[in-house]
């Protein structure tokens, strides 16, 4: 009794995290082995690991709950050079059949690939409004993470779980630990939230999140637009943590305004009090703090075959002789094999066979934008082939109605249609034998570009862009003459 | 629906190297274009094992001295990476039922508990020397009790960790959620219906 009284009182004089505020809100109950039902608020699910789940509500007589509640999007196997039906690929075009029937099945939203909504579901889900502070969202993908920018708790789920959302719309989960990674400073020029993204994935380890919720905060994710936090709570599941969040502000309320899924007129009024509620208290606990500093980061690139093997453009690839335990030396040395690459010399240098902009981690209209504005009077170099492939059909209509198109098709990049493309490469884009891909996506993992030799090499877009322009992997800070005394490349008002 | 609890596993092992070992090499995108899971055992650590001509190349799960293993022995941070289910289910399907690793990541522990594979973590040292011992004799019977939390083959055992949740789900039948997620009905309604959004 005495421990209860005390809990209750703690929990009054004690501030809460965000997580925990959206926890408890979604919590329908406790199960039998301990575990929570959680209420899912928005589910989203695309082609690839939606239809098994439908298979199973079939088989054991199910119907879909909330169909409201669930969004559909086609981007995984979605060919790029032309979305025109049928796909050349047959299985490509059995998978969005079975798309169709199981949304029209169901009564489910589809934004399908004629609806000029089509795109990567964790860009279609914020452009729409669908993404909402306070809101608890999932998805059959790890990247879904994105979704906390906006100050949910989102994260990806397998597909006996989707097939659990469809059914009931909860989940049974564990609750998970909060880690704060609070970035103050300035980012120096030329340094981007993918460089955050790395910087922290290279300090904290590919499985260091995992048990944890991240909670970005900080001088820069204060100053981040909507698309910035999304690149790097985009990239949490990288780092282990399933789940990352940014508090919501007011910059996330300008970003929702006006989107077709938000709240209008009145009920706009009060999602904003409410909205506002959900940020973590100033007094908020947290299971772990890390500072980091944000001058400290540099433009980050990979080069192993795990998103932690990240070093800034400026240093060596290391080297196994010097790692500090047998383990690492192993680890580098099988990295290195598989990326042919030499210990101890710098990145800088290394010659490109592919370059690609575009993923749910850097395929907005931002990160386009922002190229755009240096990828002027610059040509591709000979026998490299850049891609920029648009996150989503209103990305791709944006950039054409600005230009930005002809600027990437200019300088000899190559324009294509939305979908996730060339960053798990399930539709014609691959990488073929040993290419090494410059790439704005989100894993280097062996074989993920579509070769199972294929090489990847992760950064932000506009070092995408040095890399494609001058056929290795480059500093954009030098390509492009990005200083100190230039305007910041951090435009605030991009969204 | 009636599924079964799981108290332990018991089979022969098969050791796969390599830490950080991710869903993407457990099963490549390319054997996700499928709307079942039914043929994914044939995807199962494909460029690993096979070269471009699609010869087997001489990793561990084409060793005919381990085939019909049943349990796999692997490193930290075992399925990294993308939540595809695909990766466990064809793990699953490939004749395996449990897991012994250092770690493992957290959506693909999750889907494997989901399906009724047990994934249980031990020390690195541990699974050293059970690997050991297995390459030393393939048909070394290894079992793995969820009661005691023990790995045991010949006369060794070694403790072995799990999140208790998932131990129980496994051990009272309940690792398949759906059943008791469905008996909560009227809860769920409440809770839809208390939420200040759609």
């Amino acid at each position: 009794m005495k421990d209860i009284v005390i809990e209750q009182y703690s929990s009054i004089i004690m501030g809460k995290n965000l997580y925990q505020k959206v926890w408890d809100e979604h919590a329908v109950g406790v199960l039998a082995d301990g575990r929570t039902q959680l209420f899912i608020g928005s589910h989203l699910i695309h082609e690839v690991t939606s239809p098994q789940a439908f298979g199973m509500l079939r088989d054991l007589g199910l119907a879909v709950k909330f169909p409201h509640r669930t969004f559909a999007t086609v981007d995984h196997i979605v060919p790029t050079d032309s979305q025109e039906q049928p796909f050349e690929d047959p299985l490509a075009d059995a998978m969005i059949t079975e798309l169709r029937k199981n949304v029209a099945e169901h009564g489910i939203t589809y934004f399908d690939l004629a609806s000029g909504m089509q795109g990567i579901v964790h860009i279609v889900g914020p452009e729409q409004g669908i993404t909402q502070p306070g809101t608890t969202i999932v998805c059959g993908d790890s990247h879904t993470a994105t979704h906390g920018a906006f100050g949910a708790i989102a994260f990806g789920i397998g597909t006996t779980q989707v097939r659990d959302v469809l059914a009931t719309q909860t989940l049974a989960m564990e609750k998970l630990k909060v880690r704060r990674i609070h970035v103050s400073g300035d980012l120096r020029p030329g340094v981007y939230a993918k460089d955050v993204a790395l910087h922290i994935i290279r300090l904290l380890g590919a499985n260091g999140g995992i048990g944890y919720a991240y909670e970005y905060g900080g001088s820069v994710f204060d100053g981040f637009t909507m698309e910035e936090r999304m690149t790097v709570c985009n990239m949490s599941i990288e780092g282990g943590a399933r789940c990352g969040y940014v508090n919501p502000d007011q910059t996330t309320f300008d970003y929702l305004a006006n989107r077709p899924y938000a709240p209008k007129d009145t009920e706009w009024d009060n999602a904003l009090l409410r909205w506002k509620s959900y940020a973590s208290d100033s007094d908020a606990e947290y299971d772990d703090v890390v500072d980091i500093c944000a001058a400290d980061i540099e433009p980050t690139v990979t080069w192993g075959i795990s998103p932690d093997h990240g070093i800034a453009i400026s240093e060596v690839i290391p080297d196994p002789e010097k790692a500090k335990t047998p383990e690492e030396r192993e680890s580098v040395l099988e990295a290195l094999e598989y990326m042919k690459l030499p210990a101890g010399e710098p990145i800088k240098g290394t010659p490109v066979d592919v370059a690609f902009i575009g993923s749910c981690t850097n395929g907005r209209i931002s990160d386009f934008r922002e190229v755009a504005q240096y990828l002027k009077g610059h040509n591709v170099a000979e026998g490299v082939t850049a891609l920029a492939v648009p996150g989503s059909q209103i990305t791709d209509a944006i950039c054409k109605k600005e230009g930005i198109d002809k600027i990437f098709t200019q300088a000899g990049f190559e324009w294509r249609a939305a979908g996730c493309s060339m960053c798990l490469a399930m539709n014609p884009d691959k990488l073929k034998g040993d290419q090494l891909c410059a790439s704005s996506s989100n894993r280097n993992f062996k074989g993920r570009q579509g070769s199972p030799t294929g090489r990847t090499v992760l950064m932000s877009p506009l070092m995408v862009a040095a890399a494609a322009i001058e056929g290795e992997v480059a500093d954009a800070r030098e390509v492009f003459e990005v200083s100190d005394q230039k305007e910041s490349p951090h435009p605030r008002s991009l969204n | 629906m009636s599924i079964e609890a799981i108290h332990q596993v018991s089979g022969t092992a098969v050791y796969v190297p390599g830490a950080d070992i991710d869903t993407d090499r457990i099963i490549p995108a390319r054997f996700l274009k499928c709307v079942t899971f039914d043929d994914l055992a044939e995807g199962l650590f494909y460029d690993v094992r096979f070269n471009a001509e699609g010869e087997p190349v001489g990793h561990a799960l084409d060793d005919s001295r381990f085939e019909g293993a049943s349990v796999m022995l692997a490193a930290s941070n075992f399925g990294c990476g993308s939540s595809r289910e695909h990766a466990p289910q064809s793990i699953y399907r490939a004749g395996f039922r449990a897991i012994i690793a250092e770690s493992f990541a957290e959506i693909f522990f999750g889907n494997s508990t989901g399906i009724g594979m047990p994934c249980v973590c031990g020390s690195a040292q541990d699974i050293q020397a059970l690997t050991l011992a297995v390459e030393a004799n393939p048909q070394l019977s290894v079992t793995i009790n969820l009661q005691v939390m023990k790995v045991s083959y010949g006369a060794e055992s070694f403790p072995i960790t799990m999140p208790d949740s998932a131990r129980e789900a496994l051990i009272t039948a309940r690792w398949d959620s759906i059943g008791e997620l469905l008996e909560n009905a009227a809860a769920i309604e409440q809770c839809a219906e208390s939420l200040p959004y759609v």
